[in-house]
């Protein structure tokens, strides 16, 4: 769009907006701005005032008791200790899967049954782990009757349940994501380095991940903020008031249990910066990586 | 794609067909457990049940309300995919086709609701939806998941736009159609794959989406997964077969629109949607 | 000067064929290429040109057949393990890499040191006259020199074998002209062996010391270019090779290497058979339109002018034979829309084939 610099002023309103690129239908945004600054930022906003309005105490009260009290501020590391391995694992896991699979004629078959756990969502998951990872359950049975193990593995109601079930709703998440990212490399740059003596190693070493990096920092992103703010796994699959006592959980209970809606907003934004503060870091890193263009050249 | 003939190589596929395989086959494993439980008279320490038998759907549905629960769902979803077709498809339309000052930032308002999760948001959104009366009823639900789903069908829909031909637009405004006319004649007609696809996504998600659900509703507005939430989670109340009922009924909804969604859209779509946006 | 082409006496296609389920992409290419040559695979689009390209690198697998380089059989290798250089339609050039280490790529997988790389790496990027721009990233070249990219990029292994896929038919005509003479002049200073496919018999010609003909996965000619463009061996490669006025008739005399034929749109000519003509034989007869002349000296045949453009030094005419058969033809003088004319060829330049459709 070409903006004029100045318009003489006898040109009416309405033809110096469109000039800018406002008319008519540029104002069919508006109706879904509104609704989204109406109820995302702004209760965002009203929440980061709220938490500043403590029950008791000074302006910073809920933020000092948060980070005074081991089992508040336990539990960003509880949380950080389940979300990066998961999300760290699923992508260890995606990445050569993915592969393999962009290659495979018949994909869709493949994806479509990832993509059934990530329809069925969390607490369904958590519904049928709990009965396939129980003591009785098929998955422990199974593997007594292979002699892999003697007595059923405790699965349930600790750590395993929780990051079990994060892998299985996070890594179809983390996969499809990583194949449509692959799926934008051209294959004549892997051929080309092919002809120029690069095994398969040397081609993932030197070419793939190279152009595949800053797709994968936004997986890892998108995957972690996910993992991080887990909460109906937690609670039904783990143990919500030990060991996978996660921060949404916190956030819950002061809402809804202990009605102080001020700390609750206190520590959603704590949640908030943490997410904010890892994927940051992450995206401040990619910027010093490689992310034009993943094709060879003018098409 | 090039063929490695190496035994490592040969290895390597084999490991990674696998650990796809291995997964696959416990993701299946659990959802037939579920589904054998519900049918199960009395399932402790075997292999399978001692018998079968439909009775638990019967006792589910009068033991959690799931007609009530199943109404209220269904009112829900079909609330916020109109709403969010509704107010999205016009903006979609105007992000792709109009370049005006704050662009970017109104794209980055449609971004941020997506990229963060909803339970981060959920907290201050219920709070207010709490001072302001709406929490617990019908209309807070709605609006809380219309937070993520309106943005959704804009994202999804902004590329459908941009494949329609400018010109086409052009041409009807030439013989003389308005702004009305223009989409009730030329542009849904021809974006009914686009809003069709987007609209069933939404309905997918909506029918999923527990976090926002479970923080605004109150008893007379639970829809099905926030009522399962609260089946497992105080399960030892109920009996295990029927809360696996219920977990039945909740796949078979979902499921059912999954598989006619997939007829319109690819799998990956339904992951990678705030993906090219982000690119850059 | 320490760039040269890797030695070896002859690469061998034997019986090379690739089916893609029940298409046969490729059929028993047979083929002998001496070190140095430039052999070009010419056919359109879908022939097995690319198909024979890829298998000779190693990406594509054959189905049948195989490849020897000298006593040595390539075919099962892996395309790391073969050695070539090869130049990609679109260039492939690492986007994330710059023109230096684009270009040292081949030489880095072959383990080479940082110095020795450096200093072949600046020897090619000057070959390909590219001085100054080695920091550069492929993206912020210009077509033409993203090309020189990957040429030297394939170069530098000192390949036995440098494999080119239509590496012009992505820049603009003047550009194409400039770079097929680079091309040429590269081949001659390495004396590397080349194989070129492309769709364009111009390129093919201009650039090749033999040329393959390839139709539907069958090696139809193999010859030097003037063999091609003089005598071609079916008609479909004499199409190929611009003979483009076809006219049906029947043989009425055959004397040596001459035959006379009626044509059916009234009239007749005489040409050179190509194949077991014999008189009664229902032909072709084939000219190219720079052959085909209004008013010719001997025979001919009547014509109807549709149209004619002024070419420089002679207009070239389009019209039709009495039978219905487009015609296009060159005259000394302006030609109007419905002007009745004789035309005809000289009959050393027309071609003879049997017709096989009867």
């Amino acid at each position: 769009m070409s903006t004029p610099v100045s318009l003489p002023a006898s040109i009416p309103l309405s033809q110096r907006l469109a000039a800018r690129g406002i008319d008519g239908l540029t104002l069919l945004v508006v109706p879904a701005a509104l609704f989204i600054l109406g109820l995302f930022v702004y209760p965002f906003l009203y929440g980061l005032w709220l938490s500043f309005q403590p029950k008791v105490g000074g302006t910073f009260a809920n933020y000092a008791k948060f980070f005074a009290d081991p089992f508040l501020y336990g539990t960003i590391a509880t949380t950080l200790w389940l979300a990066l391995p998961v999300t760290l694992l699923n992508i260890v896991l995606a990445v050569p899967i993915a592969l393999r699979v962009r290659h495979l004629r018949r994909q869709r078959l493949l994806t479509t049954i990832l993509v059934i756990p990530i329809t069925l969502g969390t607490v369904l998951v958590a519904e049928g782990l709990l009965n396939y990872l129980g003591p009785q359950g098929w998955f422990s049975r199974s593997l007594i009757a292979l002699g892999l193990i003697s007595k059923p593995l405790a699965l349930l109601h600790n750590y395993w349940g929780v990051f079990i079930s994060l892998l299985l709703t996070g890594f179809p998440f983390t996969f499809l994501l990583t194949l449509s990212y692959l799926s934008g490399l051209d294959p004549a740059l892997e051929q080309a380095a092919a002809t120029l003596g690069a095994g398969s190693w040397q081609r993932f070493r030197h070419i793939i991940l190279p152009l595949l990096l800053a797709g994968l920092a936004i997986t890892f992103c998108l995957s972690f903020v996910q993992a991080f703010s887990v909460f109906p796994s937690a609670v039904l699959l783990g143990a919500p008031a030990g060991p996978t006592r996660v921060i949404s959980i916190a956030a819950y209970q002061a809402a809804f249990e202990d009605y102080d809606y001020s700390m609750a907003s206190a520590i959603a934004m704590i949640m908030a910066v943490v997410q904010l503060a890892i994927v940051a870091a992450l995206l401040f890193a990619r910027g010093l990586i490689y992310r034009g263009a993943t094709s060879g050249g003018k098409g | 794609m090039i063929r490695d003939t190496t035994l490592g190589a040969k290895l390597w596929i084999t490991a990674v067909w696998a650990v796809i395989g291995f997964f696959i086959l416990n993701l299946l494993a659990m959802i037939a457990a579920v589904v054998v439980s519900s049918f199960a008279t009395r399932w402790l320490g075997t292999w399978f049940p001692l018998g079968w038998t439909t009775r638990w759907y019967t006792s589910a549905w009068e033991e959690f309300q799931l007609g009530d629960v199943l109404t209220v769902t269904f009112q829900v979803v079909f609330l916020v995919v109109f709403l969010s077709g509704l107010i999205g498809v016009p903006a979609a339309y105007a992000m792709a086709r109009r370049e005006f000052p704050g662009k970017r930032l109104v794209m980055l308002l449609f971004l941020l609701p997506l990229l963060v999760p909803p339970i981060t948001f959920g907290i201050p959104l219920a709070t207010v939806l709490y001072r302001a009366g709406l929490a617990g009823s019908m209309t807070g639900v709605v609006l809380a998941n219309l937070v993520p789903t309106v943005p959704f069908v804009v994202l999804v829909m902004i590329p459908f736009v941009e494949q329609i031909d400018q010109r086409i637009e052009a041409a009807a405004r030439v013989f003389g159609a308005s702004t009305f006319q223009l989409f009730r004649y030329v542009l849904v007609p021809l974006l009914l794959p686009g809003i069709l696809a987007a609209l069933l996504l939404v309905l997918v998600r909506t029918i999923a989406m527990f976090e926002l659900t479970f923080l605004t509703a109150g008893p007379t507005s639970q829809t099905l997964v926030v009522a399962l939430y609260y089946a497992v989670f105080a399960s030892g109340v109920r009996s295990v077969q029927s809360i696996d009922a219920m977990a039945v009924v909740y796949m078979i909804t979902t499921l059912v629109w999954l598989l006619i969604a997939l007829r319109f859209v690819n799998p990956t779509q339904i992951v990678a949607r705030a993906k090219s946006e982000h690119a850059h | 000067m320490t760039i040269h082409a890797a030695n070896f006496t002859e690469l061998k296609l034997e019986r090379l064929s690739r089916e893609f389920g029940n298409l046969n992409a490729l059929r028993d290419v047979n083929l002998t290429i001496r070190q140095g040559e430039f052999i070009a695979l010419l056919g359109p689009s879908g022939c097995g040109k690319s198909t024979t390209l890829n298998i000779l690198a190693g990406l594509l697998p054959a189905t049948g057949g195989g490849i020897w380089l000298d006593d040595k059989r390539i075919d099962r290798l892996r395309p790391e393990e073969r050695g070539f250089g090869m130049v990609f339609q679109n260039y492939a050039l690492f986007p994330h890499m710059s023109v230096e280490d684009n270009v040292g790529f081949g030489l880095l997988m072959r383990g080479m040191s940082k110095a020795e790389r450096k200093k072949r790496v600046d020897e090619a990027i000057t070959m390909v006259r590219l001085t100054g721009h080695g920091h550069k990233l492929p993206g912020q070249l210009s077509g033409g020199q993203q090309q020189r990219v990957a040429i030297a990029r394939a170069i530098v292994v000192e390949p036995p074998l440098v494999l080119m896929d239509e590496p012009l038919s992505n820049l603009d005509a003047k550009l194409r002209l400039e770079m097929r003479a680079e091309i040429r002049r590269i081949h001659n200073m390495l004396g590397a062996t080349t194989i070129y496919v492309t769709h364009d018999q111009e390129e093919a010609l201009s650039l090749a010391d033999r040329i393959v003909v390839l139709k539907d996965g069958v090696v139809r000619q193999v010859g030097t270019p003037d063999e091609l463009f003089a005598h071609p061996a079916y008609l479909d490669v004499a199409e190929f090779m611009g003979f483009r006025n076809r006219l049906g008739g029947t043989v009425t005399a055959r004397e040596g290497d001459r035959v006379t034929v009626a044509l059916a749109a009234g009239g007749q000519m005489q040409g050179r058979p190509r194949g077991d003509i014999n008189v009664g034989d229902t032909v072709i007869v084939t000219v190219r339109a720079d052959d085909m002349k209004h008013a010719p000296d001997g025979e001919g045949f009547p014509a109807k002018v549709a149209s004619s453009e002024f070419r420089g030094r002679e207009f070239c005419a389009f019209g039709s034979a009495a039978d219905g058969s487009d015609l296009a033809f060159q005259s000394h003088s302006p030609l109007v829309a419905g002007d009745q004319v004789q035309v005809g060829a000289d009959p050393a330049r027309v071609l003879v084939f049997p017709d096989r459709m009867q």
